[in-house]
């Protein structure tokens, strides 16, 4: 039997609870502060006018959607692909090649980012949107992929298997039988690999240009230069969206939970 | 990782599903690391980029003074960045493993949320709070508890306070999986033959949740050499990272073969806690700690 927790484990777990949002509820709080210099003065809704006024940081946003989404997107494809595709395949270098397609994954980012930064440019690519969209897709196929792998791997071939005894074409039984198993690990993956893109500063920081901003590197500039309110009323607006992906995130699970705990 | 099955197919088959997985492979992972080890022989050009001549100038330049600081400075960081969340950590995933299983996936969804909001938001509450006229102070001084604001921003603890809180979640899932899985009845069998708490702790508890340990530890430590805006935004730069000093050598400096240099050097680092990473977790799914 395991012991149950004391009052002195309990009052640990929630010091612990409250340190870790404590900054949070903090930058909320001083998102309606009223004063510039970040002594409290009041309440006020002034900096959420300033912010909904600058243009830069609406493209910033635009620019941070775009390249989450389509990076996302595309990883999604390659991820998953490239597991179920390894599943079926046999060739000499396919360790090597799983093991070389994480490295993104392992690496410290400033080294990818540094890497990006000296191969774009030997290369000419110029910086912006597309070498945000490569880099940031490169590192996350590994999360889709390692995802869908490991769903991959405690899944029973006979499904499958049932499926092309019964007809189906590999294109149909892998459409109506592998798909909607490996359904939950490709979108885990997809949410890990969502968030790690808009969360993304060090390597966006290496391969982006002038005119492609994401919301972090606005964040970054903008702390760097001084906390100003305005950060903090972004910030509080970037929490919002966060929690209500969150609250969608765990719906969709306990709803997919719930019919497969009826089938 | 993948399985080999134990058949003896030893023929070629490559499914076409692979084929973009390869070429992003090749040509976006595989290419510009190859790239960066080629540019630390390189000379660096008067003004800027790179010059054809070979030499190994750069590697020798690793062994300045002033990089030997900044190696040793991350290094330090990095290992009281681990061990600081190893001790904040370790009790909170084994007491959340205790709680019903309800309260367990509440704490850890609580733990995990704030990994999904930007980094530098978080900081920014820090900043906030720390800062001369910021909520600590203003609340210490209405208080009467101090007379003038505390210099509690822009030094070495504060630097150390948001990595530390950067990183934590990561090593309180890793124990926590660990944790979880755990057979309680083994450190019941411990005290049942008479071992006192702390010791059936040390000798069945730590060994049984040890990959938990390492993982965590490896998560903390190889991003922690290289989260240079902790540095710079709430150290006030005081101590130069690895990560920063990188940073500088591309963009002041634009040394970059000096800059790929440093970076092959902090590889090598992480390389070596990827390798007992793989290790500790490879024996656990041989049934080496079960």
């Amino acid at each position: 039997m395991k012991k149950k927790n004391g009052a002195l484990s309990k009052l640990y777990v929630i010091l612990v609870l409250f340190l870790t949002y404590l900054p949070v509820f903090v930058v909320v709080l001083y998102s309606f502060n009223n004063s510039k210099y970040g002594n409290w003065e009041g309440f006020s809704f002034t900096w959420y006018d300033k912010l909904f006024q600058n243009r830069q940081i609406w493209r910033s946003l635009k620019n941070t959607l775009i390249l989450a989404f389509s990076s996302c997107f595309l990883s999604i494809l390659i991820g998953t692909a490239g597991a179920v595709g390894m599943a079926k395949s046999r060739f000499r270098t396919m360790n090597l090649l799983e093991n070389v397609s994480m490295i993104p994954m392992m690496l410290p980012e400033i080294i990818l980012g540094m890497a990006y930064l000296a191969f774009f440019s030997i290369l000419k690519i110029p910086f912006g949107m597309l070498t945000l969209i490569i880099a940031h897709t490169t590192f996350c196929v590994p999360y889709i992929y390692i995802n869908v792998q490991s769903r991959l791997v405690g899944l029973d071939p006979s499904f499958v298997e049932a499926a092309r005894d019964l007809g189906a074409s590999p294109t149909r039984a892998f459409i109506d039988v592998t798909l909607p198993l490996i359904a939950p690990a490709v979108l885990s993956g997809a949410l890990l690999a969502l968030a790690m893109s808009m969360d993304d500063v060090v390597i966006s920081f290496f391969v982006t240009g002038t005119t492609s901003n994401t919301l972090p590197l606005q964040v970054y500039s903008m702390l760097k230069m001084g906390v100003t309110p305005e950060v903090n009323a972004l910030c509080t607006l970037i929490l919002l969206v966060v929690f209500g992906c969150i609250g969608l995130y765990y719906l969709f699970m306990s709803l997919y939970r719930r019919r497969a705990e009826k089938q | 990782m993948t399985a080999v099955p134990e058949t003896k197919k030893t023929e070629r088959r490559i499914s076409p599903a692979v084929i973009p997985m390869y070429i992003v492979t090749v040509l976006f992972v595989a290419l510009p690391m190859v790239y960066v080890i080629g540019i630390t022989f390189l000379m660096k050009d008067e003004v800027f980029g790179i010059t054809n001549q070979v030499t190994l100038k750069n590697y020798a330049d690793l062994f300045s003074a002033v990089n030997l600081k900044v190696f040793a400075d991350s290094f330090v960081v990095a290992i009281s960045t681990t061990v600081l969340t190893l001790l904040i950590g370790y009790p909170f995933a084994y007491f959340t493993a205790r709680f019903s299983q309800k309260t367990r996936s509440f704490i850890i969804l609580l733990i995990m949320a704030p990994f999904w909001i930007n980094s530098l938001l978080r900081l920014n509450g820090w900043i906030i709070l720390l800062k001369a006229n910021g909520a600590i102070n203003e609340g210490l001084l209405a208080l009467g508890i101090i007379s003038e604001p505390l210099k509690i921003l822009y030094n070495n603890g504060a630097m150390m306070l948001g990595m530390v809180y950067a990183l934590l979640p990561f090593m309180i899932t890793s124990i926590y999986n660990s944790v979880e899985k755990m057979d309680w009845t083994l450190i019941e069998a411990a005290r049942d033959l008479g071992s006192k708490p702390f010791s059936a702790f040390l000798r069945v508890t730590l060994p049984l949740t040890m990959p938990g340990v390492v993982a965590g530890c490896v998560l903390v430590f190889v991003p922690s050499m290289g989260l240079f805006f902790i540095s710079d935004l709430l150290g006030g730069s005081k101590v130069l990272l690895l990560g920063n000093l990188i940073k500088n050598e591309f963009y002041q400096a634009r040394n970059w073969p000096m800059g790929a240099t440093l970076s092959i050097a902090m590889l090598a680092f992480t390389f070596v806690f990827i390798i007992i990473y793989k290790k500790v977790t490879d024996d656990k799914t041989a049934g080496g700690l079960k």
